[in-house]
């Protein structure tokens, strides 16, 4: 209860009135949207779920992780696996899943923090950690290597909802990837108030300061990519088994782990709404991108023989530029100033 | 009195330079010292070497009897110092409420006994009006102030404070004068520092130790110090023509 209390607490009038009818709005999705609206927004939900762990490495701990699709990528094929191996549900597969992604977070900061290795040597420390992963997995004959791994789906599947099993109709996933962003929302709040948050920010802001003030840097740097490479673990799993097909050139691409960095940029790092927020307008954006290309060449204004795949990669890049030059420190914070979404003496 | 800190025969140096030679330096209980000298006397090497930032090459740091040399930074402050930094190191993007709380967790169970703690540093600084200010916002008088309440907020048994005057109005410098003086005689605190401001060494500090080209060259009581020659020669230079 304290978490909950915790978080709805800073919000002012405005700000829970105007949450409040956009998650009303969103619970009832799949009421007034079509199948496609239902994608977009399940992996608007998926997209802010990575942005809230990405978010809390450098956010809050001040470590930059260009790597985020490894831990998504080793929770993913984990849970699909075990499933399709020994018949272990997702539900007890979410645990070895995140296991293993938090063990492969600790090798990491360890390596990265016990020598030294900091900013964006890191982040090029989490790079190489993606794409050696990437590599094992191309020649792992068991995980279906190159070929992808896939699990398999009956059409009685499609219409049961069976949570142990992760089986479903597509209002079932819906639902639940927006219970676990949501939840991942509660457990930042949660810890950026703790003492654990206390500790990343100082840590972030001056990490000699905060050693001279007696915390322990590089155990708390270490819980820091624990529990962030354990909330982009779940995160696998859901898209393990909604996707049913993984592939390691697009589970592990480094597109991938730019995305998961993307939401946070446009939305505010270090914020905790921001990388939902950011997300919310880059996805769709992405796809009323997408959609309008084709809508164009619909009515041959273009050539529909035009190839233009990397124009919302464009686009994005070229917000990002302008988030960066105009709003550095994301929208979230101007939008909630503009809106006064919440109370101002709530961030002390 | 018995001795809080005992600093025996310490040497550090970087690269072949002598940073620190052979100095040896005693901080009583409840005392209030002073460590001063010209610039690259070695004052704040002697503070990092207490303060475990880095280890001496020779000598011992030992802390109410107990040996802490070449311990961590973190864990130099769990065995009961505090320090403040020369060149103001706020957490920026966090309030001064809350980098103060972040110190104050050392000896806090809870982040609300924490909290509460916290401000009563905050207040015996006269922070507290600023508390939800950004850190980063902070003048500078502010700033040394907040860098003394988070030390004092991790709850230490001696505090090591580098310049924490440097730069401040005259009326300023009386103030922190009296504010630390009321924290030692309230709290039983023991200071340890480093100060170009003579008029608050001279206000402060019952015993002063002086260094040049890191080599203890006197110490004693604050009237000593300003008649003794060597300090006078290292300072202004020889006396006579």
């Amino acid at each position: 209860m304290t978490s909950l209390r915790l978080f709805f607490d800073p919000l002012a009038p405005a700000g829970l009135w105007l949450g409040g009818a956009f998650f009303l709005l969103l619970l009832l999705l799949p009421y007034w949207g079509g199948s496609y609206v239902m994608t977009v927004a399940t992996t608007v939900f998926y997209l802010a779920l990575i942005g809230q762990s990405w978010n809390l490495m450098l956010g809050f701990a001040g470590l930059l992780s260009i790597g985020h699709a490894l831990f998504v990528g080793i929770g993913a094929y984990t849970a699909a696996y075990l499933f399709a191996a020994i018949g272990l549900p997702p539900i007890v597969g979410v645990l070895p899943a995140v296991g293993l992604a938090v063990l492969m977070g600790l090798l990491i900061g360890y390596l990265g923090f016990r020598f030294a290795i900091g900013g964006v040597y890191f982040a090029l420390l989490t790079i190489a950690f993606a794409e050696f992963v990437r590599v094992m997995i191309d020649h792992a004959s068991w995980l279906g290597a190159t070929e992808g791994f896939f699990l398999k789906v009956t059409e009685a599947d499609r219409h049961s909802v069976d949570l142990v099993n992760l089986r479903g109709t597509p209002e079932m996933y819906y639902y639940l990837i927006m219970a676990l962003a949501l939840g991942a929302l509660v457990l930042c709040r949660y810890l950026l108030h703790s003492r654990l948050g206390y500790y990343w920010q100082a840590i972030r802001d001056d990490a000699e300061a905060a050693d001279a003030l007696g915390v322990d840097v590089l155990r708390y740097k270490m819980y820091a990519v624990a529990i962030s490479a354990g909330m982009a673990g779940v995160a696998g799993v859901f898209y393990a088994f909604y996707q049913n097909s993984l592939f390691p050139e697009i589970v592990f691409n480094i597109e991938r782990s730019i995305e998961a960095t993307l939401g946070s940029i446009v939305g505010g790092v270090g914020t905790l709404f921001g990388p939902i927020f950011g997300t919310f307008i880059l996805t769709p954006l992405g796809e009323i991108v997408t959609e309008a290309i084709d809508l164009l060449k619909h009515w041959q204004v273009i050539d529909p023989e035009t190839r233009l795949d990397g124009l919302k990669l464009l686009i994005w890049g070229f917000i990002v530029v302008l988030i960066v030059l105009f709003k550095p420190r994301g929208l979230w914070p101007w939008v909630c100033g503009r809106l006064r979404l919440i109370r101002t003496e709530a961030e002390s | 009195m018995a001795s809080l800190l005992k600093v025996a025969q310490v040497s550090k140096s970087f690269r072949g330079l002598r940073a620190l030679n052979d100095v040896s330096l005693d901080v009583a209980e409840r005392g209030i010292a002073a460590l001063i000298g010209p610039n690259g006397a070695g004052k704040t090497t002697l503070f990092n070497v207490i303060a475990g930032v880095f280890p001496p090459d020779a000598g011992s740091v030992r802390l109410d009897d107990a040996d802490i040399t070449g311990r961590r930074p973190n864990s130099i402050c769990h065995s009961g110092i505090g320090r403040t930094f020369q060149i103001c190191r706020p957490f920026s993007q966090m309030t001064v409420l809350q980098n103060v709380t972040v110190a104050a967790l050392r000896g806090s169970a809870t982040v609300e006994a924490a909290r509460t703690a916290a401000r009563a540093c905050l207040e015996m600084l006269e922070l507290d009006a600023r508390a939800t200010q950004h850190a980063a916002n902070l003048t500078l008088p502010d700033r040394k102030r907040l860098e003394v309440a988070r030390a004092l907020a991790t709850g230490p048994r001696l505090l090591l404070l580098d310049e924490v005057m440097a730069g401040l109005r005259p009326s300023e410098t009386d103030r922190m004068v009296a504010t630390l003086r009321q924290l030692r005689d309230e709290t039983g605190l023991t200071i340890l520092l480093i100060e170009h401001v003579m008029r608050a060494v001279m206000a402060l500090s019952e015993n002063i130790t002086v260094l040049h080209h890191g080599e203890k060259i006197s110490e004693g009581p604050p009237e000593t110090i300003v008649r003794d020659p060597a300090v006078l020669e290292c300072y202004l230079g020889d006396q006579d023509p």
